[in-house]
This record gives structure tokens, C-alpha cells and sequence, in this order.
């Protein structure tokens, strides 16, 4: 009998671990001959612990398990799930990047192997450089990091840059609220990311990696560092690649906790080991980033789905999606909400579907209020915006942002006005300081809105300015969008910034 | 009251951060090196640093005071990192975090007088479908309540 328990940190923050060793200690009471597997996460968090048992003929699912459940669970008196394909938050998902977590064990190569995986990577080897770099081209993959920028235009400028040395980095610094895919797949299949990088590597002419992982996700560092131990190996990184004479190899570094050195020529500064602060763009990263070398620095999304584009081809890729956002886009349904977790599908889902539908409204079961799409950076979405099909262009027109496609939902309980001078003290907190509207301009936009907070109308308009000029002279997107959060909250929610004087009126 | 660590010698400090010295960019991986054995980045390790990598002083305490994980004081005991980000906001966590802290008259930042406990908001631990979500000397806790929070802070000797 084989037993999956998930060692995803959502689900050890549900108390994974505690379950499995119970489940280890039941199983030795009852002289049971049970191999227990600690897979990644379904991605149905509202589930975890999701506890999977495969008696010989196909795994079934219970969840959520505590360790109180386990005798139950042995005895066969709990509830079981079915087959976790068979749940319709499972079912009406489109898994290409997630296709593998949480199904197999995240440090078995063969597992790995067995699900696909390499195959990518074999292909790319058979290819030319430029090959591997059209293939990406045409999936239509854009980056997943944020900004949406065409990857496999991004990795023809590396290409093309002569240099003794270039680079790729993965962007693992994942700080946007609301988001944890990245963090997902690095727990549960991490050599998806290797293998993406290792991609990029053949067909960019880079031979050295790094993965920027941020220190608040200690598992997901443990996991990659052991992933890349395993991984070289067996000879899939290092001198000579799957036998093909290539040469690539990666390590992990850890960040220090500040969520600028998401953006990444701060990310590149902080990787040099200097001050995480933002870099004028000319000249752009493809062209003199790590240490000025070219550098392809992607998001672990981007990264991590590369192989399924090599597999499966750039058309099978580019079949799904909506408008110029093609492929999967692999939600992050959180906040509050009854059912969160990561929902990969197709762009064009609307907001109304998934929050109302999917994630079954809210986790107090108040009404809706907003949805927060893109992290901290991105714009509060009335219920009334709720029919926006999710793709980049799409949101952009509803004055949007999908960002790294993390949705926050809010209760109607959630006060705007909070929620806007949050974002504000957030930008100031942790502003690089390199620039003044973002430096200066949050410190200045929280003490506007506790203007407002105190009755003073005057300084609504004032508040309106200030978004301007942080939106226009900003450095980098951390002031440049943080007025989004801000502005959506007073263009959408009035209510909640109508001063005392016109409350009392 | 803390106890005063002792001060580390040049060449303890050395032995720390000399495997890292061939390495493109070397500065984080050294830092991470010094705080995982003293807790902390010691003062005169500035200087060592500053020697081997051939910087100013100046510079290597910008680049330490730029980020939030490098301390130049010693931690409790115990960290316990609580979410201050919006997810966790959206299921009441800042409200409930605040009043717990006032009950146990605990502040952001601070060291309780015993040593052994210091709390720190954090934003985000990717914890957000199961929020609200801290991080108990690196291990992750979710779905957060009053009492569990409590009980979390008052084991770790608040
Ligand atoms: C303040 C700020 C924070 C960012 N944080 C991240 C992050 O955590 N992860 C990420 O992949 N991109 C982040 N980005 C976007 C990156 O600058 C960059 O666009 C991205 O890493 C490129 O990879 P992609 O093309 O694969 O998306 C951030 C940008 C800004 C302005
Ligand atoms: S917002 Fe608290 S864990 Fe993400």
C-alpha cells in the first residue's frame, strides 16, 4: 500500500508532517506494509492534508486529515474524496506547468522521467539553438513574473548577444501576496524548473544558472538545493548534459527579505551582493546583466513551463489561451475564500467564475467585496468587473493588472480606504529609495489618507495628484503601480473614503 | 537579561566566510554564513569583510542595513515571523494579530526583556489560501487563530 502526504509548507502549515508521522506510527501498530511518499501539493488548500492511498488499483483521496483522523482513515471509516482527478476543482483544470506536482515524489528523477518529464530537455538537445528559441516564440509564452514581456523574444536578444559568459536567472523571489505558485512547483516538482532552465541554457548559449529564492520559503530551498544535488548527479546538469556534451549547472541563492529584489535588475544588484536597488533600464538585463553579462532572468513560471513546451510542441502550447495570452495561466485563488488553492487553466476564465463559482464565494460567507488581482501592485476589482475574462490585455482594459496572477479576495467586512493607505505604507517600507515619487511619494500618500481617515475632503484630490506623479516619475513598478491599488480603492469604493464632514451631512 | 555573545575572532569570522570568496558574488552568501552561526551579523565582521572583499567599511554596512533578514543585534531565542499581508488581512489576521500582541504586551520588532522571544511581521510566506500564516523559528503555521497564536507566543516565552 502506498500512502501520499503532501510536504508542501501549506499543507505542513496544516500539520502534514504531524499527519505522516502518525500515519507512519498506525501503520507499524498494525503490521502494515505501507510506503509512505511525501508528494507536492494538489494545490486544493482548503483540502490539506490531502491524504491520497493507493491500495494497488488507483489513488483515493481524504482530506482534509488530521491526526485524529488515522485509525479512520486506516479502518476505512473516512469519508473518502475519490480520486482527486474526479473533484471538480481538479477536474475542470488544464494542468500543463503543474501537470506533475503533487502527483508524483518531488526528488525522484525516475518519477520524473516517468511522467514526461526530460523529454523536453532530450528534444531541445536534438535542436539548434535558434530552434529551441522559435519553439518558445511561437508557444506564446509570456513572462509570468509580471510584465507579460514575450519570453522567447527576451531569450533571442541573450541569444544573439556575443559574450564570453551569459546567464540565467529565475526569478524565485515570489513576494506579491496572494501568490505561491512558484513556491508550489519548487516543493513539488522542482526538477520542472531545472530542466525549463536548463532549456534556456542550450538555446540562449548560457552554461551558469541561478535560482533567487527569497528566504521567508525555507522548505522550497531545501527542496530545489536537493533537486539540483540529485540532478547533477545523474547528468542532468553539469559538463555533459544527458550525454550530449553540453554544459550547464545552477545553484540556489537566497534572498534577505526585501520585496523590491523582486524586480529584477534589483535582483541583479542584490545576486552581485550589493544593495537591492533598482538599475536605469537601458541597458537592459538580455544585454548586460549578471556581473554585465547577458543574463535571461524569467520568473520560476516562465521557466518551469518551458518543458512542456518543448514536449508537447509550441502549437499544442499556443491551442489554448485567449487573445495574445496563450497557453495556461495557473492562478493562485486566496484570501478569503471557501475553496483556495492553484487552479491552472486556459486565459479567458472570467473572475465571476472563479471566485464565485470555483473558489465558492467567500471563506466568512459574506458577500464579495473586491478581489485584489496582481499582489500589491495590483488593482482592487469591484464585483461589478467581475465579468473580466482574465488574460494580460483583457484586465489591462478594466484598468487591471494580472501580474503574477495571484486573486485576493475580500469580504465586505474589508475596509478600502485601510486597504489603500496599506499599499501605500507598503511601497514605503519597502522602496528601494533610489527614486523620489516612490521614496518620498508613499511616505506623503500615507499621510494624505490619514487626512482623508480624519474628515478632510481637501486632501482627496491631493491624493489623486500624488498617484500621478508617482505613476509618471517612478523608476520601477513599485511606485509606478502602486497607485493602482490606491486609486481603484477610491475610484470603486467611495463610501469608504467619504470624509466624517459628509457622513455626519 | 540577554546574555552578551561572546565577540568572534578574525579568524573564526574568516572561516566563514572564505569558502564563499570564489564565488560570483559572494557578499549575500557570506552574510547568510555569518547570521546562520551568531544570530546575527557580529560588528567586526564589517571589517573583515570589508578587507577580503576589498570595499569600504561604508559600503558593507550599506549593503547589510539594506536588507531586513541581516540583524546587527542578536534575536530572541525564539522568531516567530506573523503575516502582515494583504491575504492574511482579508481573513481578519492583522486585527487579531495586534490584539494578541497588546494582550501579551508584545511589540513588532522587540525582544521580550527574558531573551527569548522576538516577533517580526513578515510579508507573505506564500501561505495565502490558508491564512492567516506565520513562521515559528522557520517552521510554517496556518489558518491562525487568537488562542493558537497565543498559545505559539507564550510557549516561545512571551
Ligand atoms: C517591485 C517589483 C517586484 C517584482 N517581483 C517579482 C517577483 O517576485 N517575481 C518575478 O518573477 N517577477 C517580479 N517582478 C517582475 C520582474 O521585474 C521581471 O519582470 C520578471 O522577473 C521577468 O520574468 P518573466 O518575463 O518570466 O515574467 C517584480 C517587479 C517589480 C517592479
Ligand atoms: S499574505 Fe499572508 S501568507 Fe501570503
Amino acid at each position: 500500500m502506498k500512502i501520499y502526504v503532501p510536504m508542501d509548507s501549506a499543507a505542513k502549515a496544516l500539520g502534514a508532517d504531524d499527519v505522516a508521522d502518525a500515519i507512519r506510527r498506525e501503520a507499524e501498530a498494525r503490521g502494515l506494509d505501507v510506503t509512505l511518499i511525501r508528494n507536492g501539493s494538489r494545490g486544493m488548500i482548503w483540502l490539506e492534508p490531502l491524504v491520497e492511498i493507493d491500495r494497488g488499483d488507483g489513488r483515493e483521496a481524504f482530506g482534509p486529515v488530521s491526526v485524529e483522523d488515522v485509525p479512520a482513515l486506516f479502518d476505512g471509516r473516512m469519508d473518502c474524496l475519490g480520486a482527486v482527478e474526479d473533484i471538480p476543482f481538479f477536474a475542470r483544470q488544464t494542468r500543463l506547468t503543474f501537470a506533475r506536482c503533487g502527483v508524483i515524489d518531488p526528488l525522484d528523477l525516475a518519477d520524473y522521467e516517468a511522467h514526461g518529464g526530460l523529454a523536453g530537455l532530450r528534444r531541445a538537445i536534438a535542436m539548434t539553438a535558434p530552434e529551441i528559441v522559435a519553439e518558445v516564440t511561437d508557444s506564446g509564452l509570456r513572462g509570468r513574473g509580471g510584465a507579460g514581456f514575450p519570453t522567447g523574444i527576451k531569450w533571442k536578444t541573450v541569444m544573439e548577444a556575443d559574450a564570453p559568459q551569459k546567464y540565467i536567472v529565475c526569478n524565485a523571489d515570489e513576494g506579491d501576496s496572494g501568490t505561491f505558485a512558484d513556491r508550489m512547483i519548487m516543493e513539488g516538482d522542482p526538477f520542472t524548473l531545472i530542466e525549463g532552465m536548463t532549456i534556456a541554457g542550450l538555446g540562449v548559449g548560457a552554461t551558469r544558472g541561478y535560482v533567487y529564492l527569497r528566504s521567508e520559503y525555507p522548505d522550497a530551498i531545501t527542496v530545489m538545493n536537493e533537486a539540483i544535488r540529485i540532478a547533477r548527479a545523474k547528468g542532468v546538469l553539469g559538463g555533459d548534459i544527458l550525454g550530449s556534451g553540453r554544459a550547464f549547472d545552477m545553484q540556489v541563492r537566497v534572498g534577505a527579505g526585501a520585496y523590491v529584489c523582486g524586480e529584477e535588475t534589483s535582483l541583479l544588484n542584490s545576486l552581485e551582493g550589493k544593495r537591492g536597488v533598482v538599475r536605469a533600464k537601458p541597458p537592459l538585463p538580455a544585454l548586460e546583466g549578471f556581473l554585465g553579462r547577458p543574463t535571461v532572468v524569467n520568473n520560476v513560471i516562465s521557466l518551469a513551463t518551458v518543458p512542456v513546451v518543448l514536449e508537447k510542441g509550441a502549437q499544442h502550447y499556443a491551442d489554448f489561451g485567449t487573445g495574445r495570452s496563450r497557453g495556461t495561466v495557473t492562478l493562485q485563488i486566496a484570501g478569503n475564500v471557501a475553496r483556495g488553492g492553484l487552479f491552472e487553466t486556459a486565459f479567458g476564465i472570467t473572475l465571476d467564475e472563479v471566485v464565485n463559482d470555483l473558489a465558492g464565494g467567500t471563506r466568512t460567507g459574506r458577500p464579495v467585496k473586491a478581489v485584489q488581482v496582481g499582489g500589491p501592485l495590483g488593482a482592487y476589482i469591484p464585483v461589478a468587473n467581475f465579468d473580466a475574462p482574465l488574460g494580460y490585455e483583457e484586465l489591462d482594459a478594466k484598468g487591471g493588472l494580472l501580474g503574477h496572477a495571484g486573486l485576493t479576495v475580500f469580504d465586505d467586512s474589508a475596509d478600502m480606504l485601510h486597504m489603500a493607505r496599506f499599499a501605500m505604507e507598503f511601497c514605503a517600507v519597502e522602496s528601494c529609495g533610489k527614486c523620489t515619487p516612490c521614496r518620498i511619494g508613499s511616505v506623503r500618500g500615507v499621510e494624505t489618507i490619514d487626512r482623508i481617515a480624519r474628515g478632510d475632503a481637501d486632501a482627496i484630490p491631493l491624493l489623486t495628484d500624488l498617484c500621478e506623479t508617482m505613476t509618471d516619475g517612478s523608476l520601477c513598478a513599485l511606485g509606478g503601480f502602486t497607485p493602482l491599488p490606491v486609486m481603484s480603492a477610491l475610484t470603486h469604493f467611495p463610501d469608504d473614503f467619504a470624509t466624517q464632514k459628509e457622513a455626519a451631512e | 537579561m540577554q546574555p552578551t555573545p561572546p565577540i568572534p575572532t578574525d579568524d573564526e569570522i574568516d572561516a566563514i566566510l572564505m569558502p564563499h570568496k570564489g564565488r560570483e558574488g559572494p557578499l549575500l552568501p557570506m552574510l547568510h554564513g555569518l547570521q546562520a552561526e551568531y544570530g546575527h551579523i557580529p560588528a567586526p565582521a564589517i571589517s573583515r569583510i570589508a578587507h577580503i572583499m576589498n570595499m569600504t567599511r561604508a559600503e558593507v554596512h550599506g549593503v547589510v542595513s539594506f536588507y531586513h533578514d541581516f540583524r546587527e543585534k542578536p534575536a530572541g531565542r525564539h522568531v516567530v515571523k506573523i503575516c502582515c499581508a494583504e491575504a492574511c488581512q482579508s481573513v481578519g489576521g492583522d486585527v487579531m494579530v495586534e490584539e494578541t500582541l497588546a494582550k501579551l504586551g508584545l511589540d513588532w520588532h522587540a525582544t521580550t526583556p527574558n531573551g527569548a522571544l522576538t516577533v517580526e511581521p513578515v510579508y507573505c510566506l506564500g501561505l495565502c489560501a490558508c491564512g492567516p500564516a506565520a513562521m515559528v523559528d522557520g517552521k510554517v503555521v496556518g489558518r491562525l487563530d487568537a488562542p493558537r497564536l497565543e498559545r505559539i507566543l507564550t510557549e516561545a516565552g512571551a
